[in-house]
């Protein structure tokens, strides 16, 4: 290993670096300074130029303007391959692994040279490992791993390559809650021994967990850029958002007024899955919601939530049960008829479920109705219906800056992405609504508008199924909320008349109701 | 950050300063193959050009090959656009020939060409949908991958029509010749110019209505859907596994037109070996082209160029006709390497021009 620089030694150091697009500026006279044996936090909102800072950093953008300083020395980070030359290692938002490969494979793949001696790899794989903590297994298949193991493959890899710092981009947002401590405690271990750590979030409270040095971005420039100690939540909010700051403080449960009675709007009897491979999924679960009624749904990934929208979708079939969707069966329905029966829904994962990535945002605003965008059965597009929709549409679910509606839909960041899916499952006014993981990928004041879109469709007797991981968002937005573990039912709750420890202890099966 | 940038190489221009680029490396490549086997590439392109856009007779024939091409590209763009990869053209026009003929050899001597001219395209299309329905219910069911079983079935046609012909519907008079009668004239499609024949309206009918259909209408809409993302279309309603049966017996169908063509219009009676790998070329120019309608348009016209005049390859300068084979199949690959393409081209002219700055380093 080479000995690492003393603490605050200035590893990187970019002087007024700026890069526009057209007349778009994205970043704008960024002066950054990056030390040995600090982890550095930039926080910002959608948009607010993180990623292409990072990108510029990497050598994946050349700067418009403005100068990039390693070891003190200006230099030109002209590709990702110089960027790694000069020690700068990168771990993106999507893992860039062969799932085939084992995990010394791959981290072989990444090495410019690691000659012929298999041996020596993995052992060296297994050293480093150890010593920062990460637990990777240089044999084991990636395919096999979780993604919070995925992602210390990443970590383990750019170490390999000899890099002194290390770039997150928005490293939790593929993670379970306990994979997120388990990251922060790595990057604590690499702080000791000398790395800088950079990473980019939209998420406060993983800020003020980790970071030692904050910087804010805004509008494409640096807001404030300060030590943690001087840093608090209120700050931090003002400093993102400028003056016109959000009400932050959650407004507690909320009312159960829009909840109307008489029959329910979606009812599961008992109702068991099976899961792809034919082991139990779902086991004997019951459930009511209400027109107006928010249910919430609290579970830890894989613990059968995401059964419950296939199920009502039609997508896979009850193995005994049965589901009634405003009083009448589904059994069997397909999917277009659910669809047909006011069923909306935000899948787990837009970008793979409920999008076309090779599609505009025009055309996949109409996906799933765009029966109703065609005149003369299906030869002429309605073109004029077509603009006026998709430009509401969108306008619902973007406050500010909705992207272009000519965008591929594959361009589009991940917070824009959900935003679109969002806006066309809201536009079809549906009376159920499946959402997952409503606010994943947005930042504060978008995941707000967020909420207050749910909410508003609410009061006008849209039921949802709202799945989350998040217990403060589960808490503040469901009218009831319902615990699921190893696919069973743990508990139903009022949200007033219980604490999201003791949700969190039957979320992990630590604790029985 | 902006979602779509506005930059040089999104443009038209762009992109066909890239194509160029790509079939001219391919041509410098093949010249290395020429050079090797003794040969002037000057004099051999001379050859394969001047045969073809340099006389009159050759410039017609480019058209003449470029019917059954388009039908039989189109074959493979159709189902491409659902996600598909239809190899099965050769078989499905194979198949398409052997119902048209037998069609017209069982309706017989005596019918007019306005009923004898559809009933060879309806047996046609009848011909080659069915041989691509056992890969499409395969693969619908989610079985057997359609790109494998319709390449197999290929072998398997070839030997279906030597049955026929040597056997059932072999013309007793040929003694040594296995090949049926010739078709009533009724049947036969009509050439204009040289031996291009009423085929080339068809075939542009099926170009056009196939751009129509994939960008215009809603049915294009959903194939295309289905096509870049099918868990999201599922998920949406869309009849995803219809869809699959339709769009590869279309593709069949489609294929099926290029062999009725063949016998129809230029062999006069089914024979083996009538299609010169029609069906394989068909796949090379959809590839090229991207799947796009104007770009198979042109393709199919650069391939079918390139065919023409492999042909005079083996008069003029003595070498294999097949030599051309190999000039195609360095046209696809650097075609889909997309070594040339505008952005990674705009990496390299930065990384050349930072070397050449002297940039610090």
């Amino acid at each position: 290993m080479v000995g690492q620089p003393p603490a605050g030694t200035i590893l990187l150091e970019t002087r007024g670096l700026s890069k526009y697009f057209g007349s778009l500026k994205a970043n704008d006279g960024i002066g950054l300074v990056v030390r040995a044996g600090e982890i550095h936090a930039i926080l910002g909102e959608n948009g607010a130029g993180k990623s292409t800072l990072m990108k510029l950093l990497y050598g994946y953008y050349q700067p418009t303007e403005g100068e990039i300083l390693v070891g003190g020395a200006p230099v030109a980070v002209h590709s990702p391959r110089r960027g790694r030359g000069l020690g700068i290692g990168m771990v993106f938002q999507n893992f860039t692994l062969i799932p085939a490969f084992r995990v010394w494979e791959n981290v072989a793949l990444f090495l410019e040279s690691w000659g012929t001696d298999r041996r020596n790899l993995v052992d060296r794989i297994a050293s480093l490992s150890q010593l920062y903590g990460l637990d990777v297994d240089p044999l084991a298949f990636v395919r096999d791993l979780p993604m919070g193991d995925r992602q210390k493959v990443e970590i383990v890899k750019i170490l390999a390559a000899g890099a002194r710092i290390l770039i997150f981009d928005e490293p939790t947002s593929v993670l379970a809650p306990h994979e997120t401590e388990n990251l922060f405690r790595v990057f604590d271990r690499l702080r000791t021994e000398g790395y800088a750590v950079l990473f980019i979030t939209h998420k406060m409270p993983e800020v003020l967990r980790s970071a030692d040095r904050i910087t804010v971005l805004r509008k494409g420039g640096i807001s404030a850029t300060l030590p943690r100690a001087d840093a608090d939540r209120n700050l931090l909010v003002k400093l993102l958002v400028g003056d016109q700051s959000p009400d932050w403080s959650d407004a507690g449960p909320r009312r159960r007024s829009s909840v109307r009675a008489g029959a329910p709007a979606l009812e599961f009897v008992n109702v068991s899955c099976r899961t792809d491979d034919g082991r139990p999924g779902l086991q004997r679960v019951s459930l009511s919601i209400q027109p107006g009624e928010i249910l919430g749904v609290a579970a830890v990934s894989g613990n059968g939530q995401e059964y419950l929208g296939d199920l009502v979708l039609g997508l896979r079939p009850a193995a005994e049960g049965s589901i009634l969707l405003g009083g009448k069966d589904l059994a069997s329905a397909r999917p277009a008829e659910v669809l047909r029966r006011g069923v909306a829904c935000l899948p787990e994962d837009p970008l793979r479920m409920g999008a076309v990535s090779g599609m505009t945002v025009r055309e996949n605003l109409i996906l799933g109705h765009q029966v109703s965008y065609w005149k003369a059965g299906g030869w002429s597009p309605d073109t004029k219906k077509l603009e006026t929709d998709a430009e509401s549409t969108l306008m619902t679910a973007f406050v500010q800056s909705p992207p272009s509606l000519d965008a591929r839909a594959g361009n589009l960041s991940g917070g824009n992405l959900q935003r679109m899916v969002i806006a066309r499952e809201l536009g079809r006014n549906p009376g159920l609504m499946v959402s997952y993981y409503l606010t994943r990928g947005l930042d504060l004041s978008n995941a707000q508008a967020a909420r207050d879109l749910v909410l508003s469709h609410a009061e006008r007797s849209m039921a949802v199924l709202f799945v989350s991981e998040d217990l403060d968002e589960l808490f503040a937005l469901s009218d009831r909320l319902l615990v699921l573990h190893a696919g069973r039912v743990a508990g139903t709750f009022e949200p007033a008349l219980t604490t999201p420890q003791a949700v969190g202890l039957l979320m992990t099966g630590a604790a029985h109701a | 950050m902006p979602e779509a940038q506005n930059r040089w190489f999104m443009g038209w221009g762009a992109s066909i300063v890239s194509l160029v680029l790509s079939l001219a490396s391919a041509l410098v490549l093949f010249s290395v193959l020429l050079l090797t086997s003794g040969k002037n590439p000057l004099d051999t392109y001379a050859s394969i050009f001047g045969s073809t856009l340099g006389n009159g007779f050759g410039f017609s024939e480019i058209f003449v090959k470029m019917i059954p091409l388009l039908f039989t590209a189109l074959a493979v763009a159709l189902p491409a656009r659902l996600g598909l990869v239809n190899v099965g053209g050769e078989g499905q026009l194979q198949l398409g020939a052997l119902a048209a003929a037998a069609a017209a050899l069982a309706v017989g001597a005596g019918t007019p060409f306005w009923a004898g001219i559809p009933v060879t395209l309806v047996a046609g299309m009848i011909g080659g949908a069915l041989w691509a329905l056992v890969p499409a219910l395969l693969r619908a069911k989610g079985w057997l991958n359609e790109t494998i079983s319709t390449l197999l079935l290929n072998y398997v046609a070839i030997r279906v029509v030597d049955y026929f012909v040597f056997g059932p519907l072999r013309d007793p008079s040929s003694s040594n010749v296995p090949q049926t009668t010739k078709f009533a004239d009724g049947f036969l499609w009509p050439a204009f110019a040289g031996r291009i024949h009423i085929g080339i309206v068809f075939a542009l009918a099926a170009l056009l209505l196939f751009a129509v259909v994939i960008n215009r209408t809603r049915w294009g809409y959903e194939i295309r859907a289905a096509g870049s993302n099918p868990l999201a279309a599922l998920r949406h309603g869309l009849p995803v596994t219809a869809y699959i049966l339709i769009i590869l017996c279309a593709g069949g169908a489609l294929a099926g037109l290029a062999g009725t063509g063949e016998i129809m219009a230029i062999q006069g009676r089914l024979r083996p070996g009538f299609s010169p790998s029609y069906g394989y070329l068909g796949f090379l120019i959809a590839w090229l082209a991207g799947h796009k309608p104007l770009r198979i348009l042109f393709m199919g016209f650069l391939v079918a160029l390139i065919a023409t005049g492999g042909d005079s390859l083996q008069i003029d300068q003595g070498l294999p006709s097949s030599t051309v084979d190999i000039l195609m199949a360095l046209c696809l690959f650097m075609v889909l390497a997309d070594a040339w393409r505008p952005d990674r081209l705009e990496v390299r002219v930065r990384s050349w021009l930072h070397r050449k700055n002297g940039a610090v380093s």
